[in-house]
């Protein structure tokens, strides 16, 4: 299972990872590309959104089916990958490569709540 | 209690991602669900559709019967071999599944029907039955393959030279045997893709061996995932999904299957749509925003609301395609609106097929 150990994960198989400036780039992993298929479709939120954690903000569409995206922390969206947009099928191919959105924190201590690659990889054994 | 086919060891050596399916543990892809469709419009691919139920039908009755029993008239099948695609109707029209009808001879036909309503098709046709001197076999000993594209036949022959003689001859919705080592094979000139090809059914033991033999020929295997999609680009309805006990035929794109032709036929469900006027169609619709159809989403159109019953993405068109159930006064060239997520997106609406043969046809 390809989860890379510098990031940060959710239950809901999105990563997460700190950039230098301290906002955070956001995906889905791995394991959830492979879950749902070919993508197809992507629908990302604007720059500018304030976003609660565990707030729906992104929707990404298979072949099979569409699979909802969570703000993995409070904060505002500074970022949304167009090019992802135009080329769903990227997030097929580097999962962590094609982004789809980026946030700054409203808490940076938040970030301590999500799970570290370890503990991501029970979840997606698991699920 | 879940089901294999004989051919559930060959999809997990080939990678296949194993999901169930009407009861059935079955390949929804096999890495690239969008490839395999291309393969199958391109090329050749295959589907292991043993889940499926063959019924064999013998008796002095057997004509009789179907002609009771379909709302297709299987008095039109005169020549050996031929095939016909019906609905099964309840007394009140509604839909108990769709099925082909293979004819060998007024006394002997072949079903068959879908997976998932398999055992309530057998019940129901037992039932029917009791009236006709007809006897029904479920022939579980079989397995069944769909090889499908435009290169399908060919590689077919490659795989078994031998059975070039009898299966080239085959018209569209034309099947023959094949006797190969004391065993008998139906080829039959059938799918669920809107590509050319065969669907095989063959003794159980050898399904393993055929299906190697298959993919040595370079006919690539392909999961449920991709027959969704083909057959949707196809204009092919999905029971359960697009129609059943609660619709009929004729507001589910399937008028030209019902056959009221011979006024003296009185066939299931004959009486509850003979006549009437129905206040609904069913139509394809092309997303024009961007977006996927799904199934059970809202249509808003000028003459009230209605539902998508399928939706996917269309590999072929690269955009999103559907069919829906709608107020009669919706026709092909309307614009729509299709509710997904709290948006209307709009849509144009279309007379299925989106795809066949390879080529977009809209």
């Amino acid at each position: 299972m390809n989860v890379p150990a510098d990031l940060r994960y959710t239950q809901s198989h999105e990563w997460i990872k700190q950039e230098t400036d301290g906002t955070l780039t956001i995906g889905i992993t791995d394991h959830a590309q492979e879950a749902l298929g070919d993508i197809v479709f992507l629908e990302l939120p604007d720059a500018g959104r304030t976003v609660k954690a565990g707030e729906e903000c992104a929707v990404v569409e298979s072949v099979k089916a569409a699979s909802d995206i969570y703000a993995p922390v409070a904060g505002e969206v500074v970022a949304r990958n167009d090019a992802a947009i135009d080329a769903p099928e990227s997030v097929n191919q580097d999962a962590y490569a094609a982004w789809l959105f980026k946030l700054k924190p409203a808490n940076a201590a938040d970030l301590a709540g999500l799970l570290d690659a370890a503990a991501y990889e029970k979840v997606a054994a698991a699920s | 209690m879940i089901q294999r086919t004989p051919l559930y060891d060959s999809h997990v050596a080939a990678h296949g991602k194993i999901v169930n399916f009407a009861g059935w543990e079955m390949p929804i892809n096999y890495g690239s669900q969008i490839e395999e469709h291309h393969a199958v419009r391109q090329d050749a691919g295959m589907f292991d559709v043993s889940h499926m139920l063959g019924i064999d039908l013998h008796g002095s009755e057997a004509q009789a019967f179907l002609r009771r029993l379909l709302a297709n008239d299987v008095a039109k099948l005169t020549v050996p071999g031929k095939a016909l695609y019906s609905c099964m109707l309840q007394e009140d029209g509604g839909v108990i599944d769709d099925l082909i009808v293979y004819f060998f001879t007024p006394t002997n036909y072949r079903i068959v029907v879908n997976a998932g309503t398999a055992e309530k098709d057998l019940a129901w046709m037992r039932l029917q039955a009791a009236n006709f001197a007809v006897s029904l076999t479920p022939r579980r000993d079989l397995a069944m393959i769909a090889v499908q594209g435009p290169q399908a036949r060919e590689r077919f022959w490659t795989a078994f030279p031998d059975s070039r003689a009898a299966s080239e001859p085959l018209g569209v919705f034309q099947a023959a045997a094949w006797l190969i080592d004391n065993t008998s094979w139906l080829i039959a000139r059938t799918g669920y893709t809107g590509e050319d090809g065969f669907e095989i059914a063959v003794p159980a033991t050898q399904a393993a061996d055929v299906w190697q033999k298959l993919i040595a020929a370079g006919i690539k295997p392909a999961g449920l995932g991709a027959r969704d999609t083909l057959r949707l680009e196809a204009g092919m309805n999905l029971y359960g999904q697009d129609m059943d006990e609660m619709q009929n035929p004729l507001e589910s794109g399937l008028a030209w299957t019902v056959d009221m032709k011979d006024t003296n036929r009185d066939f299931i469900g004959k009486s509850a749509l003979a006549g009437r006027q129905f206040n609904r169609t069913f139509v394809g619709l092309v997303l024009l925003d961007k977006g996927v159809l799904r199934a059970h989403q809202k249509v808003v159109t000028a003459h009230g609301g209605g539902e998508t019953t399928s939706g996917s993405f269309s590999p072929t068109l690269n955009q999103s395609i559907a069919f829906a159930r709608v107020p009669a006064g919706v026709v092909p060239g309307d614009t729509v609106e299709v509710e997904i997520r709290d948006k209307l997106l709009k849509a144009k609406v279309v007379k299925p097929p989106f795809a066949r043969n390879g080529k977009p046809l809209i």
